[in-house]
């Protein structure tokens, strides 16, 4: 599959301080699976931020879906954010919506008719075992309930890409195998997913995964294998 | 662009409507409240103006001032044939001597009606045109019948109480400006409150995809709401109070005063007023979001 994401000589710095990122360069493959780890502090959040538009760089070139994105006018961000899911690592659920209102958000956002709604996000109960759980609020939740609630909703309009930053960090290790296994069948459904992570026991779970390791806000690609990807899976 | 009020159950969801008393209804009654009857008070005095101008307008009383009983017929008399014949006089009446006596007896009682007292004889005119010209005209021509005669303008009486009148109603309109935009300013404030107090929830469907203009629906429809319902009450009360102090008025039976009556066109307007602060407070709202939006990525 085409390469949708790459990164050239990125860097990102919050305000006067020191780089968050400095020269960051990668590839990602349409379809790929990937592991971003690192210590904490290492820019593992910043990076995701970048990926998904939340954020836009000091230096450095972004190219998604083929696009300038650091360039990208602000209009045209709510276009390419819909071919994003992202699975935030503090959940960041609308907490006085249901949990069949917070899946089905970005249905609604997108335009969705309401009639079309009900059996995608159904669906979408059933696929992360929260067919009871349609009507709880986020607040009456498990942690584990709610990171699913979140997986849930960043899946659900069938994004280009997944990023998920830590979404195991909450759960205990029985959930977290679980949600992996969620991320791995949307993989092989063709989303890029990049899940950030330094849970290390996740890694070898996904024969096929590449790893990205951040380290002070520097990739480690000794092999040039994130730059220039093969293919995807 | 659109300005669309009705939402989905869904979107309307999207912002926590519930708990605490919905402060903007209640401003937003009490500035309709104060705009309406400062509305009614201009439109009212506007309608009053017009009525004045109107009567005054080409109206003039011809007095003639001469001492002698016989010379004053004479002069009244000749007065009265030559404003007859010209054609810019619509209407001519000499005024009776015993309706001169009852307007003076408040400040000469019996002795006003005494026949040798040496009142001027008095002609009340009206003018096709009350143009300056037609009156120095119709002035020159009562002249010329009578040396003695005075020429009093009526509207020259009552330019003050005119000029007072275009006053009031120019400090209405200013009052409901002021209103118009005191209400813009307060939804501008609410709009950027509700936005601090929703950031979260923006955040999330920012993120989600969600355009600066499906977010800013979300605040605008709410606030429409609020100055609808908010101004529909202090409309309604403020219609109370003018209908009140409209019959009031009427039982005082003062011609002046009971021009400040308002007419179907004008409850037209301040039934429209409520619409049109819904409109503007949407427009402020929308506006306000838009550019606080514009702020972030």
């Amino acid at each position: 599959m085409a390469n949708i994401v790459q990164f050239e000589n990125v860097g990102l710095r919050y305000g006067h301080g020191e780089e968050t990122l400095s020269d960051v360069s990668f590839t990602l493959a349409g379809g790929a699976f990937y592991f971003l780890t690192g210590a904490s502090g290492a820019g593992k959040t910043s990076l995701l931020k970048l990926l998904y538009l939340a954020q836009r760089p000091t230096r450095g070139a972004i190219r998604l879906f083929g696009e300038d994105a650091v360039t990208l006018p602000r209009g045209r961000l709510p276009g390419f954010r819909r071919r994003i899911g992202v699975v935030f690592q503090d959940f960041r659920l609308v907490p006085h919506l249901s949990s069949f209102d917070n899946i089905a958000l970005p249905l609604r956002v997108s335009g969705v008719p309401e009639g079309d709604i009900e059996a995608p996000v159904r669906e979408m109960l059933a696929w992360v075992g929260l067919e009871g759980k349609a009507d709880a609020r986020p607040p009456t939740l498990s942690g584990g309930e709610q990171q699913r609630v979140a997986i849930a909703r960043a899946v659900i309009g069938r994004p280009e890409i997944l990023v998920a930053d830590e979404p195991t960090g909450n759960v205990d290790p029985d959930m977290a195998e679980r949600l992996l296994h969620l991320f791995e069948s949307l993989n092989r459904l063709g989303t890029t997913v990049v899940v950030a992570t330094h849970d290390f026991h996740l890694l070898g779970r996904i024969p096929d995964a590449h790893m990205m390791r951040l380290d002070k806000g520097r990739l480690h690609d000794p092999t040039g294998s994130l730059r220039h990807p093969a293919s995807g899976r | 662009m659109s300005v669309r009020l009705v939402t989905a159950a869904a979107d309307r969801r999207l912002l926590d409507e519930k708990g605490g008393a919905r402060a903007m209804t209640w401003i937003m009654a009490i500035m309709l409240f104060l705009t309406v009857l400062a509305a009614a008070l201009g439109l009212a005095t506007l309608a009053a103006t017009s009525v004045l101008n109107r009567q005054l307008a080409g109206r003039l009383t011809v007095q003639i001032v001469e001492p002698a009983a016989d010379a004053r017929a004479v002069q009244t008399e000749k007065v009265l044939a030559a404003l007859r014949a010209s054609p810019d006089v619509r209407q001519i009446n000499a005024v009776d001597r015993a309706e001169l006596s009852a307007l003076l007896r408040p400040w000469l009682g019996a002795d006003g009606a005494d026949p040798e007292l040496p009142i001027p004889a008095m002609v009340d005119v009206d003018l096709n045109n009350g143009s300056d010209a037609v009156v120095a005209k119709v002035a020159a021509i009562a002249r010329a019948a009578a040396p003695s005669a005075r020429i009093d303008r009526h509207e020259s009486w009552m330019s003050p109480v005119s000029s007072f009148m275009g006053l009031v109603t120019w400090l209405a309109a200013a009052l409901v400006a002021l209103m118009a935009a005191a209400t813009a300013a307060v939804v501008i404030l609410a709009a950027r409150a509700s936005l601090e107090t929703h950031r979260e929830t923006i955040e999330v469907l920012h993120m989600l995809g969600s355009t600066d203009m499906q977010l800013a629906r979300l605040f605008q429809r709410r606030i429409a709401l609020d100055t609808i319902f908010g101004g529909a009450i202090g409309a309604v009360l403020a219609a109370i109070v003018v209908v009140t102090m409209g019959y009031q008025l009427a039982a005082l039976g003062s011609d002046l005063i009971g021009g400040l009556a308002l007419g179907v066109r004008d409850w037209a307007v301040l039934a429209m007023l409520p619409i049109a602060f819904a409109l503007l407070a949407t427009l402020a709202a929308r506006f306000a979001v838009l550019g606080a939006l514009r702020r972030i990525l």
